[in-house]
């Protein structure tokens, strides 16, 4: 019988004493006795760490996908990417780990000053001045991009090309339920959204991944023109590692900047917890979602940060708030500042050039295969997304088999047919490539794929 | 003067906790430093220019910092030196459970086999993280007392909205369009802020003067207009409240539902259950009933269980046993659809259930009464000094008031949380709930000895005895913390948000 608990039984007797009790039943006098769980917990009784251990070992040699076994060509908004020894060290200190928000910032300087820098390096990477110091993923951080463009415009309608990722824009739908919001989805033709197809008038939001969840690079002058158009705001969602070397959001005229952050250190972790990432322009900052951390100086003058602008969050403005936010993801908010420090200006060039260098040798490649054809004639940076002449979940099922995670199947990501693709979703596979993929690596997939499609 | 060294690249010189500020990342850069190191890949290092059209790449180059791995660690770690953390010592803040976090249960977490997974991989490949969650969401349901539950909100806030899309889409079936969601007065801010993005507008319910919900008035606010009431049980006074069967019984009879806000969930733990009090819908918090570190502001986990009637709203897709013994991913008929990029913050989800296996229901059900006998021991303790909100036995945490010391000698609450941090503890939640005048809300958790209240207690005791000497010196405290008070006002009038802001 393993736990925490720190009490000796002759300390519960003396405290129960203290406060005239005989039992600690006494203590839950106040539960109606008919609401009283009488039999105790249906659970079965505690395990000491070691066998807690041995069950999760299980559990772990159930999971085969894991990035140490498989070479993973996996993408869709989570990356394989390096995570050094230094990060894991430091993002995975105590102090970090086990505090709460800086409710008090005299002994909260260490996570304030760390997510300064993060809001610093988010800004830096969207091209907008404002970030807030995070948000659970970026699939809800899109919901608060369209909260924030209702709020500029009152109006309703969602623009979004369907581009973005299947599953930011089903989230996007769940929650327009509570919103009212009315999503309309640009169908793409050959991969590039076809801003002309709908209807964008009062339109609150033009909302444009880039790159697009296929991989393609789409210029976004168009998105730009229909939101300038409209007077409506422009919502980027952008591969943040991508944004090392190609034009951020705020180049292409963003009111909003929102990406996944899981990229900046955090391990692939079956998908969370990941890092929403938001920034927006000067204009938009009293309708931020969440925290934002400021710098002030204390009473002795000393530089200090405290989060701010607090009128607008949910524990002071309530039913008003700009959001519900309250916890977000704070840690992997540090570790995103830690890992970028670790990379630094030309680390950061240098993983998003191999990416790219990467996905266009395995790209090329690919499409020398019967049985592997291009999706989309425009350009990509380190993901693009093939068709093949099977489905694509039967080639990453036997892909597999010989030690690779050949990607995503669009179809699974989109659950069947989707403006997206103009036919034949099933067939369509994601590749990513990061800076982690050997020639070697790439090679053995070219091989696999031919295998697979072959068999 | 002779310039030996270009700018940047130092640490403070700070000791322990010391107070010489420490320079950002950026003003600590050198240009042509650097700490990162790759894989040789043998890929083919063809210029970007040739792969990517110019009009995409940025002309600029986005500006990092540029340190040396010993400086990254240096700066870091002086970082973490001026945070107060679980680790380090107390962290008496009322409603936010901050016990200890066993730390076996990240080292579960760490493990490549779970931690290294991508979450689009086939469910075929990620068999263990299918069973983890089928296994941690029956051991929910067994807590609480419900059918089935999703596991996807991210935190406690993203839990609320989609218990309240979930009570939505329960309207919508049954053809009903209801406006209404009622909330007490003594709500968390998220619970009135949740409710505005489900769509519904908020009717405060008022509190009686024990500090639990005004039945009459809320009978007088019910209608066939109320989609469901929102109640946190125990309260955030710390109270149970004692009327729940009849307040369920009145919410049911009108057609709404109720939804129970899991924030203080651990000093119910093995006593009762929110499903055999009524309840429709129930969101935890993992991050604190089931001990998963906070990280400073989060990751949390949020996941929202619900009665039977309710199931087939869940979000999707839900891990799924079916009958070879096999797991996979289900969306439910009705589904509302998903409310996260993947399935959730996962991590947090195997360190909970790690927690739960370690404790089994035995030793939840003792967290729960230890945690009540420590509230309960710290209110007793310091009843001479600062008076309870509502003079009775508590649950797991107390609201006390500093009153007394606001009209004695104008020491407010503000004034004893600070001075608390003098004394090497972290501050109770202040001002919170806000039906309480001058409120501290303490919330020692089960894992603080009786050695730690007392010292906490004779913290207090100190700080009042100044209180009357010298009331000058609380409102100036703390003074031996990293930082002492901020101007918090300039932060807001001028907002510098980043390094690169106009200052």
């Amino acid at each position: 019988m393993a736990d925490y608990l720190p009490h000796t039984k002759e300390d519960v007797d003396s405290m129960l004493s203290f406060l005239g009790m005989a039992s600690l039943e006494d203590l839950f006098a106040q539960i109606p006795h008919a609401l009283r769980l009488a039999s105790g917990l249906d659970l079965d009784s505690g395990l000491s760490e070691p066998d807690v251990a041995a069950i999760f070992a299980d559990y772990s040699r159930a999971n085969v996908a894991t990035a140490t076994k498989m070479t993973c060509f996996a993408g869709g908004g989570a990356y394989d990417h390096e995570v050094p020894a230094v990060v894991r060290a430091l993002a995975s200190r105590s102090e970090f780990v086990t505090a709460y928000t800086p409710y008090q910032p005299e002994v909260a300087q260490g996570v304030l000053q760390a997510v300064f820098e993060y809001q610093t390096l988010v800004s830096r990477l969207s091209g907008l001045p404002i970030a807030n110091a995070s948000l659970y993923d970026a699939a809800t951080a899109l919901v608060e991009a369209l909260n924030m463009a209702h709020g500029a415009t009152s109006r309703q309608k969602m623009v979004i090309s369907s581009g973005v990722h299947p599953h930011w824009r089903q989230v996007a739908r769940t929650f327009a339920r509570g919103t009212g919001h009315q999503i309309v989805e640009v169908p793409l033709r050959d991969g590039v959204t076809d801003w002309g197809s709908v209807d964008a008038a009062d339109a609150a939001a033009v909302v444009v991944a880039y790159p697009n969840y296929l991989g393609v690079l789409e210029d976004l002058r168009a998105a730009k023109a229909l939101a300038t158009e409209r007077d409506a705001l422009f919502v980027v969602g952008a591969d943040p590692v991508a944004a090392g070397v190609l034009k951020t959001a705020g180049q292409w005229g963003a009111d909003i900047f929102v990406g996944e952050g899981q990229a900046f250190g955090t391990p692939l972790s079956f998908g969370g917890p990941y890092l929403g990432l938001f920034a927006c322009t000067e204009a938009q900052v009293r309708r931020l979602p969440g925290r934002i951390v400021g710098e002030t100086v204390d009473s002795g003058d000393r530089r200090a940060f405290v989060t701010t602008l607090r009128a607008r969050e949910q524990d002071i403005r309530r039913e008003k708030a700009t959001s519900n936010v309250c916890t977000n993801q704070t840690l992997m908010a540090v570790t995103a500042a830690v890992q970028l420090g670790w990379l630094g200006t030309q680390g950061l060039r240098e993983v998003a050039t191999r990416c790219a260098q990467g996905a266009h040798y395995l790209y090329g490649q690919l499409l020398a295969i019967d049985g592997v054809d291009p999706v989309s004639a425009a350009p990509f940076f380190r993901e693009f997304a093939v068709r093949l002449a099977k489905p694509a979940e039967e080639v990453i099922e036997d892909m597999a088999g010989r030690g690779v995670l050949a990607g995503l199947s669009a179809g699974s990501l989109a659950g069947g047919a989707d403006p997206s693709v103009e036919s034949g979703i099933n067939h369509i596979l994601l590749v990513a490539v990061t800076e982690r993929r050997t020639k070697d690596e790439i090679d053995h997939y070219v091989s696999a794929m031919k295998t697979a499609l072959a068999s | 003067m002779t310039v030996f060294a270009r700018p940047g690249g130092r640490a403070a010189a700070a000791p322990l906790m010391g107070h010489e500020t420490e320079p950002t990342l950026f003003e600590m850069s050198v240009p042509g430093r650097s700490a990162f190191q790759l894989r040789t890949t043998g890929v083919p290092a063809t210029p970007l220019e040739s792969l990517v059209p110019t009009e995409h790449l940025n002309p600029d180059v986005v500006a990092v910092a540029e340190v040396s791995e010993r400086d990254l660690v240096a700066h870091f770690t002086r970082l973490s030196h001026r945070q107060f953390s679980v680790d380090l010592g107390m962290y008496p803040l009322g409603s936010c459970t901050m016990k200890y976090n066993p730390k076996f249960c990240d080292a579960v977490a760490g493990d490549p086999g779970l931690a290294a997974v991508h979450p689009g991989a086939p469910a075929a490949l990620s068999q263990g993280w299918l069973e983890i969650m089928v296994t941690l969401e029956e051991k929910l349901c067994a807590i609480t007392g419900m059918k089935a539950a999703t596991l996807q909100p991210a935190a406690g806030a993203a839990g609320e909205l989609t218990g309240l899309l979930l009570m939505r889409a329960f309207h919508d079936a049954n053809g009903e369009n209801r406006r209404r969601v009622l909330i007490p007065d003594s709500a968390h801010g998220t619970n009135p802020a949740s409710v505005t993005l489900g769509g519904y507008e908020v009717t405060t319910v008022a509190s009686n003067g024990r500090g639990l919900v005004d039945l009459d008035a809320l009978k007088a606010a019910l209608d066939g207009d109320v989609a469901g009431i929102m109640l946190t049980n125990p309260n955030t006074v710390g109270l149970f409240e004692e009327e729940i069967a009849e307040i369920a019984s009145a919410v049911h009879d009108v057609g709404g539902l109720l939804y129970y806000d899991g924030a203080n969930l651990n000093a119910n733990l093995g006593a009762v259950r929110p499903g055999d009090m009524g309840f429709d819908i129930v969101h935890m918090n993992l991050h604190k009933t089931f001990a998963t570190p906070h990280g400073g502001g989060g990751p949390g986990a949020g996941p929202v269980a619900v009665a039977e009637h309710m199931v087939s709203f869940l979000p999707g897709p839900r891990a799924t046993r079916v009958e070879d013994g096999r797991y996979v991913w289900v969306t439910p008929p009705r589904s509302i659809g998903r409310v996260h990029g993947w399935q959730g913050n996962a991590l947090v989800l195997a360190r909970a259930l790690a927690y739960i296996d370690v404790h089994g229901g035995d030793g939840l059900t003792r967290v729960a009464q230890h945690a009540v006998l420590n509230a309960n021991w710290l209110r007793w303790r310091l009843r001479g000094l600062l008076p309870a909100a509502y003079d009775r036995l508590c649950m797991h945490e107390c609201v006390l008031t500093a009153t007394p010391l606001k009209e004695k000698y104008g020491v407010r609450a503000l004034d004893v949380a600070k001075a608390l941090l003098d004394e090497g503890f972290h501050a109770p939640t202040v001002y919170f709930p806000l039906i309480v005048e001058e409120a501290l809300m303490f919330e020692p958790t089960e894992t603080e000895s009786v050695q730690t209240l007392e010292a906490l207690a004779a913290a207090l005791e100190r700080i009042a005895e100044r209180a009357a000497v010298d009331p000058d010196s609380l409102h100036r405290a703390p003074q031996s913390t990293p930082v002492s008070r901020l101007d918090e006002a300039r932060a807001a009038r001028h907002l510098i948000a980043t390094a690169d802001a106009e200052r």
